[in-house]
C-alpha cells in the first residue's frame, strides 16, 4: 500500500467515529474512544509495512515519506492513542464541565477530533510544499482551538480558547506572510526546488532573511520559543488536560517537523546561514533562559509543565542550530526527533498522573501531589520517573536526548549557548523536583485523603510508559533506529 | 554475565522487591550480606599480578554507533573501590531507622545509592561510568528531606542543585573527550573506556587542557574541591546515618576515581600542563588548609565531620596530582581509609544524637563514663581520621606525601613538594579538632545530656566493629590492598609519562 494511505485511514477513522457518536444509541461513548484506539493503533502497525517509494506523479512534489517523515507520523499516532487514553480517565472532569444544569454531558466529539489532528500531523510530517505546509498545519491548529475550548461551562478553558485562537491567527498571519515573501524570492513553492534557488547566489538576502524572520516567528508560536511562547502558560492552564498534554507533545512535535524541514532551505543556503545561525542561537538561548528561569517560582503543576515544555523548545532549537554536523552519526533532525520521541514518553507520564490527582483532588497545584507517596506509591513513582527523566537524569530517556542536544553543541564549540543549556537543566533539577518534594517530603492537605484507585487500562499505560522510560535510557537501539530509518 | 553484575543488580532487585512488599530489613541485608559475600570471592579469585588489566570482563553492546555497551570489568583500583561500597553499604543498611514508617523507601535508598556506587566502579564504558553515579541524585533528595534533621531542606536543595551542576559540567567535559577523541581517532566515536585510552591521548594538547580543566572542575564540584565544597558539610551533617555514610563514604569518591579513571590517563597532556597542576595544588592546599581550620572552629560534630570529610579530600588530590605511582597508590589507599573512616564517624554521630538529643559540643561531656564502649570506639575512628599508624589512614597518607617527593627536581622544591610540605600541617589540623572533639564528648564531667544516656546494645555494636575491624586490619597489613593498588597505580604512571 503506498504510504498516504495511512492519512487516508486516519481520516476515513476519524469520520467514521462521528458517524458512531452521533447514530449509535446510548449515552455513555466510552465505546467511541476505544475504536479510535483500535483504529490508530492498527495505522501505526501499517506504517510500519507501507511503500514508501515515490513515483512519477506530481503529489510527490507536495509529500516526502522519508525516514523522518515516518518516525514523526509514528510520534503522532503514538502521541494521539495516549491522549486518548488520557482522556478516558478525565471523562467526569468533562462530563461536569460540559453538562447543561440537571442534564448529561457530551464529550463524545472529544474522543473524535484528536484522530482528525492526528492525520494533520502526520500529513505535516511529510509536507514539503508551502502550501501543503500550510493547509495540513491549519487542520491541525483549527481543531485544536476547538479542542481547548472543550468544557464550555468552564471559564479557564473558554479564556484559553480565546487567547490560543487570537494568538494562533496573528501566527498563521506571520507565516502567510513569510511564505508569500519566499515565494515572491524565489518563485517557488516546493521547498526542495527553494532550497536549490536560495543557494543558486541569484536571490536576494534581504528579503530571504525577511521571509526567514517572518516564518520563525510563526513557528516560534507553533514550537513554543520565544519570541512567541507567553501563551503557552496560560492555554496550557485552562485547556483540559489531556488536550494540554497533546499540545505539548503532538503540536509540538509537529512543528518541530516543519521547522526542521524550512530550516534545512535557510541553513542549506551559503549566504544565509550565518546570519540564520546567529539568529537561531538567539532564539535558542533565550528561550532556555525563559523557559527554565520563569519555571522556577510556579506553584501549579500545569503551569510548570508549560514552562518545561518552552525550555525543551530550547534544547530542541539549540540542537537545530549547531550545524550540520549533528553528534552521534546523528543530523541535526534526527537528533530532534529523537529528544521529541523521549519527551513524548516522559511528558505523557507526567500528563497520565496530573489526570488521575486533577480527577481526585479537583486541583492542578503543586500542593495536590502532598503526600502522594503514601496515598499511591505507585503513582508517585510513576510521576518520580517522568520528573527524573524531563530534568535529564541518566539511566532515562530523557537523558540521552540531552546529551545528544549538548554533544551537539560541544562538536560545534558554542561554548556559550552550552553554558545556558547548562545554566536552564540545573534550574531544571530545581523545579522538576519540586513535585518531589510535595508528594515525598510533604504530609497529605487535611489528613489522611483516602487511596487512590486506578483503572486497569491506566494502570498498563503508567507501566508501559514507565518501562519505555527506564529501558530506553539504558538501551538506546530501538530509538536510534527509529530515527535513522 | 560477570559476577560484577550481581553487585549492582542484587541491590537493585532488593529495593524491587521491597518496593513489591518483602519486608525491608530482611531483604536489604540479603541484599548487603550478597554482596559482601560477591566481594571476598572476588577478593580471592582476582589475579593481583596483572591488577592493571581489566579481569571478569563482560561486554554487551547496545549500539555499533556510537560505540556504547553495558560493560563491566575490576582492575586493582576498581576491586579496592568495590570493597570499600560493599564494606560500608553492609554498615549502612545495619543502622536502624531513627523514626518508624516508610521502612522500605528507607531502606532502598540506600541500596540504590550503593548499587549506582557500584556500577560507577565497574562500569567500563564511560556513559554507564556516569550514568550510574547519577542513581544516587533523587535518593539522597528524599532521604535528607524525608527523615533529615536541622536545615534539612535547604540543605537537600543544596545538594542536589549543586551536585545537579556539577554533573552537567562533568557531562559537557566527557562529551568533549568523548568527541575530540573520535576525531582524533578518525571519526570513531566511542564510550568505551579501553578504546578511549587509546584514542584519547592523540588529541592535541592544546585541547586537552581545556577538556582537562573541564572535567577537573565537574569531578571537583562531586569530590568538594574547594571552592566547590559548601554543599557538602550541611548535607552530610543533616543526612540520615545510612545516607550520610554511603555519601561522604562511597560516592564521593566518585569524582576521585574519575580523575584517576578517565580525566589522568586520557588527557596526560592536560594532567602535565604547569598551570593546571599549580591550580590543583592551590584548590587542594584551600582544601587542606583552609577547611581544616574551618573544621577546627565548628562546634556542633555534624558540621565538624562533615568538614573533616571536605578537608580530607585535599590529600587525594595531592597524590593524583604529584603524578607518581607512590602517589597514586597512597591516593587510592586513602580513598578506601577515608571512606571507611568517616562512615564509621558518621555512624557513631548519629548513635551520640539517639542517645543525647544533642550534638553542640558545648551541651555534651563526659559521656565515655555512661557510654564507655562507644567513646572507645569513637576515639578508635579519631585516630584513624587523624591517620596514627595502626590504622589505613596512616599509610595511605604516608605514601601520599612520599608521592610528592618522588619527583623532586635536581635543586631546590618544586610546585608539588611545597604543597607537600604545607599539607603535612593539615595532620596537626586534624589531631586538633578530632582530639578536642573527643575530649569536649566524652571526657570531663557529664552534662545534662549525657547522664542518662546508655551505652550502644550489641545489635547496634556491628556495623561500628565492621568498618572498625576493616580500619584495623587492613591498617595492620597494607598489603592485602597494596597488592592490588600497586599494578594499577605503577601502569598509570608509565602511561602518563610515555604518552606525547
Amino acid at each position: 500500500m503506498p504510504v498516504y494511505s495511512l492519512e487516508v485511514a486516519v481520516v476515513l477513522l476519524g469520520l467514521v467515529l462521528l458517524m458512531m457518536e452521533a447514530f449509535v444509541a446510548g449515552k455513555d461513548k466510552r465505546f467511541v474512544a476505544h475504536t479510535a484506539l483500535l483504529g490508530l493503533g492498527a495505522v501505526l502497525v501499517g506504517s510500519f509495512f507501507v511503500d514508501r517509494t515515490p513515483d512519477a506523479s506530481g503529489f510527490w512534489s507536495f509529500y516526502k515519506a522519508d525516514g523522518l517523515a515516518m518516525t514523526y507520523k509514528a510520534i503522532a499516532l503514538a502521541c494521539t492513542m495516549l491522549v486518548i487514553v488520557l482522556g478516558l480517565d478525565y471523562i467526569p472532569v468533562l462530563e461536569k464541565f460540559t453538562a447543561r444544569v440537571g442534564g448529561h454531558g457530551a464529550w463524545g466529539e472529544f474522543f473524535c477530533l484528536p484522530v482528525f489532528i492526528c492525520a494533520g500531523m502526520m500529513w505535516m510530517a511529510s509536507a514539503s510544499d508551502l502550501t501543503s505546509i500550510f493547509v495540513s498545519l491549519e487542520l491541525v491548529t483549527i481543531a485544536f482551538y476547538v479542542m481547548v475550548t472543550f468544557m464550555r461551562r468552564n471559564v479557564g478553558s473558554l479564556e484559553a480558547g480565546v487567547k490560543y485562537l487570537i494568538l494562533g491567527a496573528l501566527s498563521t498571519g506571520f507565516l502567510v506572510y513569510g511564505f508569500t515573501w519566499l515565494f515572491g524570492v524565489t518563485g517557488q513553492t516546493n521547498l526542495d526546488v527553494i532550497a536549490a534557488k536560495l543557494n543558486s547566489g541569484t536571490v536576494a538576502t534581504v528579503p530571504a532573511m525577511f521571509s526567514f524572520a517572518l516564518i520563525l516567528v510563526a513557528l516560534a508560536f507553533k514550537i513554543g520559543a520565544v519570541p512567541l511562547q507567553f501563551w503557552i502558560p496560560d492555554v496550557y492552564q485552562g485547556a483540559p488536560t489531556p488536550i494540554t498534554a497533546y499540545l505539548s507533545v503532538g503540536s509540538k512535535a509537529a512543528g518541530f517537523i516543519v521547522t526542521t524541514r524550512i530550516l534545512q532551505v535557510f541553513l542549506g543556503s551559503e549566504a544565509l546561514v550565518h546570519n540564520c545561525t546567529a539568529i537561531l542561537l538567539a532564539v535558542a538561548c533565550a528561550t532556555l533562559l525563559v523557559g527554565n528561569l520563569a519555571a522556577i517560582p510556579q506553584t501549579n503543576f500545569k503551569r510548570l509543565l508549560a514552562y518545561s515544555s518552552i525550555s525543551h523548545a530550547g534544547f530542541l532549537v539549540l540542537a537545530l542550530a549547531a550545524g550540520p554536523a549533528g553528534a552521534f552519526g546523528l543530523a541535526p533532525g534526527q537528533i530532534v526527533a529523537y529528544y521529541l520521541a523521549a519527551y513524548l514518553i516522559m511528558t505523557l507520564l507526567a500528563f497520565a498522573v496530573l489526570v488521575v490527582i486533577n480527577r481526585t483532588s479537583g486541583s492542578d497545584d503543586l500542593n495536590a501531589f502532598n503526600g502522594l507517596h503514601q496515598r499511591s506509591p505507585f503513582l508517585a513513582f510513576a510521576l518520580l520517573v517522568a520528573v527524573a527523566s524531563l530534568a535529564g537524569v541518566p539511566l532515562t530517556v530523557g537523558f540521552v536526548g540531552k546529551l545528544l542536544v549538548f554533544a551537539a553543541a560541544v562538536k560545534a564549540s558554542l561554548w556559550l549557548p552550552l553554558g545556558f543549556a547548562i545554566i536552564g537543566a540545573v534550574a531544571g533539577f530545581y523545579y522538576y523536583l519540586k513535585v518531589l518534594r510535595n508528594m515525598y517530603w510533604n504530609a497529605p492537605a487535611g489528613g489522611t485523603l483516602p487511596a487512590i484507585t486506578l483503572s486497569g487500562l491506566t494502570k498498563a499505560t503508567l507501566l508501559l510508559l514507565i518501562a519505555a522510560t527506564v529501558v530506553l535510557g539504558v538501551w538506546w537501539a530501538p530509538l536510534f533506529q527509529l530515527v535513522r530509518r | 554475565m560477570s559476577p560484577l553484575d550481581l553487585l549492582i543488580f542484587v541491590p537493585i532487585a532488593a529495593a524491587l522487591a521491597m518496593a513489591a512488599g518483602a519486608p525491608a530489613r530482611l531483604t536489604a541485608l540479603t541484599a548487603a550480606v550478597v554482596n559482601v559475600a560477591v566481594t571476598v570471592w572476588l577478593l580471592v579469585k582476582f589475579q593481583y599480578a596483572d591488577g592493571a588489566r581489566f579481569q571478569f570482563e563482560a561486554t554487551r553492546m547496545i549500539l555499533g554507533e556510537p560505540r556504547l555497551g553495558f560493560n563491566v570489568g575490576l582492575d586493582g583500583m576498581a576491586l579496592i573501590m568495590v570493597l570499600l561500597t560493599s564494606l560500608v553499604t553492609l554498615a549502612a543498611v545495619m543502622m536502624r531507622p531513627v523514626k518508624a514508617g516508610g521502612e522500605a523507601l528507607y531502606y532502598s535508598s540506600s541500596l540504590l545509592i550503593a548499587a549506582g556506587a557500584m556500577g560507577a566502579f565497574v562500569a567500563t564504558d564511560l556513559f554507564f561510568f556516569y550514568a550510574f553515579h547519577e542513581l544516587a541524585l533523587i535518593p539522597t533528595f528524599l532521604m535528607i528531606g524525608m527523615r533529615g534533621t536541622g536545615d534539612n531542606k535547604d540543605a537537600a536543595w543544596k545538594i542536589t542543585v549543586y551536585l545537579g551542576l556539577g554533573s552537567l559540567v562533568l557531562l559537557a567535559g566527557l562529551a568533549a573527550l568523548v568527541i575530540h577523541a573520535g576525531a582524533a581517532g578518525g571519526g570513531i566515536t566511542t564510550f568505551d573506556m579501553a578504546q578511549l585510552r587509546e584514542l584519547a591521548p592523540k588529541i592535541p594538547a592544546s585541547v586537552q587542557e581545556p577538556i582537562y580543566l573541564t572535567l577537573l572542575l565537574g569531578f571537583g564540584i562531586l569530590i568538594s574541591l574547594f571552592p566547590f565544597h559548601s554543599w557538602a558539610a550541611p548535607a552530610y551533617a543533616s543526612a540520615p546515618a545510612p545516607t550520610a555514610m554511603l555519601h561522604a563514604g562511597v560516592l564521593k569518591k566518585f569524582g576521585l576515581y574519575g580523575l584517576l579513571r578517565v580525566a589522568t590517563p586520557m588527557l596526560p597532556a592536560g594532567a602535565h600542563a604547569e598551570w593546571i597542576q599549580h591550580l590543583l595544588l592551590v584548590l587542594l592546599l584551600g582544601n587542606i588548609l583552609y577547611i581544616g581550620l574551618v573544621t577546627i572552629a565548628q562546634r556542633e560534630l555534624d558540621l565538624l565531620l562533615g568538614n573533616s570529610s571536605v578537608m580530607h579530600m585535599g590529600y587525594v588530590f595531592l597524590g593524583i596530582a604529584s603524578g607518581t605511582a607512590i602517589g597514586f597508590s597512597g591516593a587510592v589507599l586513602l580513598m578506601f581509609a577515608h571512606g571507611v573512616s568517616i562512615a564509621l564517624l558518621f555512624a557513631l554521630c548519629s548513635v551520640v544524637r539517639e542517645k543525647t538529643g544533642t550534638l553542640q559540643m558545648s551541651r555534651l561531656g563526659g559521656l565515655a563514663k555512661s557510654a564507655p564502649f562507644l567513646g572507645l570506639v569513637f576515639a578508635m575512628a579519631s585516630f584513624a581520621s587523624i591517620g596514627l599508624p595502626g590504622f589505613t589512614n596512616f599509610s595511605a597518607e604516608l605514601l601520599v606525601f612520599l608521592g610528592g617527593f618522588a619527583t623532586k627536581p635536581a635543586s631546590g622544591l618544586g610546585a608539588v613538594q611545597i604543597a607537600t610540605i604545607l599539607a603535612l600541617w593539615g595532620v596537626v589540623i586534624s589531631a586538633v579538632y578530632m582530639l578536642r572533639a573527643f575530649r569536649r564528648i566524652f571526657k570531663g564531667e557529664p552534662s545534662e545530656a549525657t547522664l542518662g544516656a546508655t551505652d550502644l546494645a550489641f545489635r547496634g555494636r556491628l556495623p561500628v566493629l565492621l568498618l572498625l575491624a576493616a580500619l584495623l586490619v587492613t591498617g595492620f597489613v597494607p598489603n592485602l590492598l597494596m597488592q592490588a593498588v600497586a599494578p594499577f597505580a605503577e601502569a598509570l604512571a608509565k602511561a602518563i609519562v610515555i604518552a606525547p
